[in-house]
């Protein structure tokens, strides 16, 4: 009999994640990245606090954009080049399986390390402590669907060597939408607005996005693979 | 025509925006154009080498 | 061709321009005569909108430039609605010629995105006092243009044409369920920064007289694109199809 259908999503999570584990520099990659922005900024534009702090959402936010855009070329690279993902199509595993666990697991090793860290890249800026709450809302609402229409992007670009560009134009006008609402949120409430509708609109797109895109990533790793 | 080349003062704003307007269109059919003739000249090329890489001439010391 | 089976019109139709031969020839039967009436059309079009229609009391000659930006405008966002379509059929039913037919319209997609923001940047100098302003319209159109060449690029970094095809189709689709959200996130947007919204065309400036050449030149962008879009698509095709027996014969023997 065969394994359903949560235990083949828990088996490939788990893989990932024990993949992850044993690249752990890797892992560090995208913090580095937003620990040097974080610490570029202040140099560039002079330590005022107060200006600083005016802008360290959109820092902190267009910053885990980039970061997570870099992490997408390689989300796919190795599972393609050693045959694991021809091997799953063939041997009829859904597709969309491996697309919703990547997408998971991706958010695991960036989305939630990034939110995790981003009380230090605040303290940096001089964010406002009082925005802090709403700005980790905002990050906890919006990396999922950052990894999960990166997801779609990295499973089209598989096939390509050398796509890191490529991947930031298809994947950055995407992510307008929730860089708008999430820096939306906070500086609503910087201003003195409730940031709810902000962050209700977070989560409606996160929704939107987890039903439909492991589809869209799944038809992609099926025309990517069949090609190559 | 001095008064409809001048645009009420705004000849720089009108006269570049349908300049960019005609030169992208017709650009837009014009490239298409001079490619298809490249790539007529490119195929039948290629037909010709491969129609001689396939019966080659009788002759054989003639040729170059 | 012996068996003569009574057919939909419509799927047979699909099924005769869904071979690229005959797509090819029929192509080129009609494309001088889009482009006729294209060349006729748009010079008709200028013509009203350059010299014909009375200046505006508000904005004097430069709302002259809204019959070459809202034309534009909206082609931007029709070619994106056709070439969606077309990728749909090329995924769903792997036609070949959809599929080179979705991948030509999108340069020019990119091409009438690009003219709507240097008009607009254009127009919004003497109306606004900077070329560039964070309208909610402008900011959708420079993602539009992101996404037009997004798919372009996508289409020409892989190799195997019919691959890459369908890979910027599904990109091509993503992007379709993105630009609502896209736009309506930036509507949101710029109506909280800025009080009021700017815009270009309201119900008020909408004059009788202007719309001839606004009706003429939308129709005439159409044709166009329809006319570029066959243009690129046969080049496509027979370069496609270079091996293939039916190009060998109409470009090989062809004076």
């Amino acid at each position: 009999m065969r394994a359903g259908s949560a235990q083949v999503l828990m088996a490939m999570i788990w893989r990932d994640l024990r993949l992850a584990m044993r690249r752990r520099g890797q892992l560090a990659h995208p913090l580095l990245f937003l620990t040097l922005i974080t610490v570029l900024f202040p140099l560039a534009l002079g330590p005022d606090p107060k200006q600083l702090g005016a802008i360290a959402v959109g820092i902190i936010w267009v910053g885990a954009l980039v970061a997570v855009t870099m992490t997408l070329s390689d989300l796919y690279r190795s599972d393609r080049d050693d045959g694991w993902l021809e091997q799953l199509m063939v041997s009829g595993h859904p597709m969309v399986l491996v697309a919703i666990g990547r997408s998971f697991s991706h958010w695991l090793t960036t989305g939630l390390p990034l939110l995790l860290l981003t009380p230090l890249f605040a303290s940096f800026l001089n964010m406002p402590e009082q925005l802090l709450s709403t700005l980790l809302l905002s990050l906890l609402l919006g990396t999922p669907t950052l990894s999960l229409i990166g997801n779609i992007v990295a499973a089209l670009t598989v096939g390509i060597g050398r796509s890191g560009f490529l991947v930031g134009l298809l994947v950055l006008p995407l992510y307008v939408p929730v860089l708008l609402f999430a820096a939306g949120a906070v500086n609503a409430q910087a201003g003195g607005l409730s940031p709810d509708a902000h962050l209700l609109m977070l989560a409606a797109i996160a929704t939107l996005a987890a039903t439909l895109t492991p589809w869209a990533t799944a038809a992609a790793l099926r025309t990517s693979l069949s090609s190559n | 025509m001095s008064d409809f080349l001048a645009m009420g003062g705004y000849a720089f704003f009108v006269w570049t925006s349908y300049g960019i307007f005609l030169t992208t269109l017709v650009l837009g059919l014009v490239l298409p154009a001079l490619r298809r003739r490249a790539l007529i000249k490119e195929l039948r090329q290629a037909y010709r080498r491969a129609e001689a890489r396939r019966k080659p001439p009788r002759n054989q010391g003639a040729e170059q | 061709m012996a068996n003569k089976q009574k057919k939909n019109p419509i799927v047979l139709f699909i099924h005769k321009t869904g071979s690229p031969e005959y797509f090819y020839k029929l192509s080129g039967r009609f494309l001088p005569w889009l482009i006729a009436i294209t060349t006729i059309l748009t010079a008709w079009g200028l013509y009203q909108a350059l010299y014909v229609v009375p200046p505006d009391y508000q904005q004097s000659e430069s709302y002259r430039i809204l019959f070459i930006h809202v034309p534009s405008a909206w082609m931007s966002m029709f070619i994106y609605a056709a070439m969606a379509v077309m990728a749909f059929i090329a995924l769903v039913w792997r036609i070949k010629v959809a599929e080179i037919c979705a991948m030509a319209s999108a340069p020019i997609g990119a091409a009438f995105t690009f003219i709507t923001l240097c008009t607009g940047a254009l127009w919004g100098k003497p109306m606004w006092g900077a070329y560039w302003v964070w309208d909610a319209r402008m900011t959708s159109e420079l993602v539009l243009l992101f996404i037009y060449l997004g798919i372009i690029a996508l289409y020409r970094s892989i190799d195997d044409r019919r691959a890459a095809a369908r890979v910027a189709s599904i990109m091509a689709l993503v992007g379709l369920v993105n630009l609502p959200i896209i736009h309506y996130s930036v509507e949101w947007w710029t109506t909280l920064h800025q009080g009021q919204t700017i815009r270009l065309t309201g119900p008020s400036s909408i004059d009788a007289s202007m719309l001839p050449p606004l009706i003429i030149m939308a129709v005439a962008t159409k044709t166009y694109f329809i006319a570029a879009m066959l243009a690129n698509a046969r080049n496509m095709l027979i370069e496609q199809d270079r091996n293939k027996s039916w190009v060998r014969r109409l470009i090989g023997d062809a004076p």
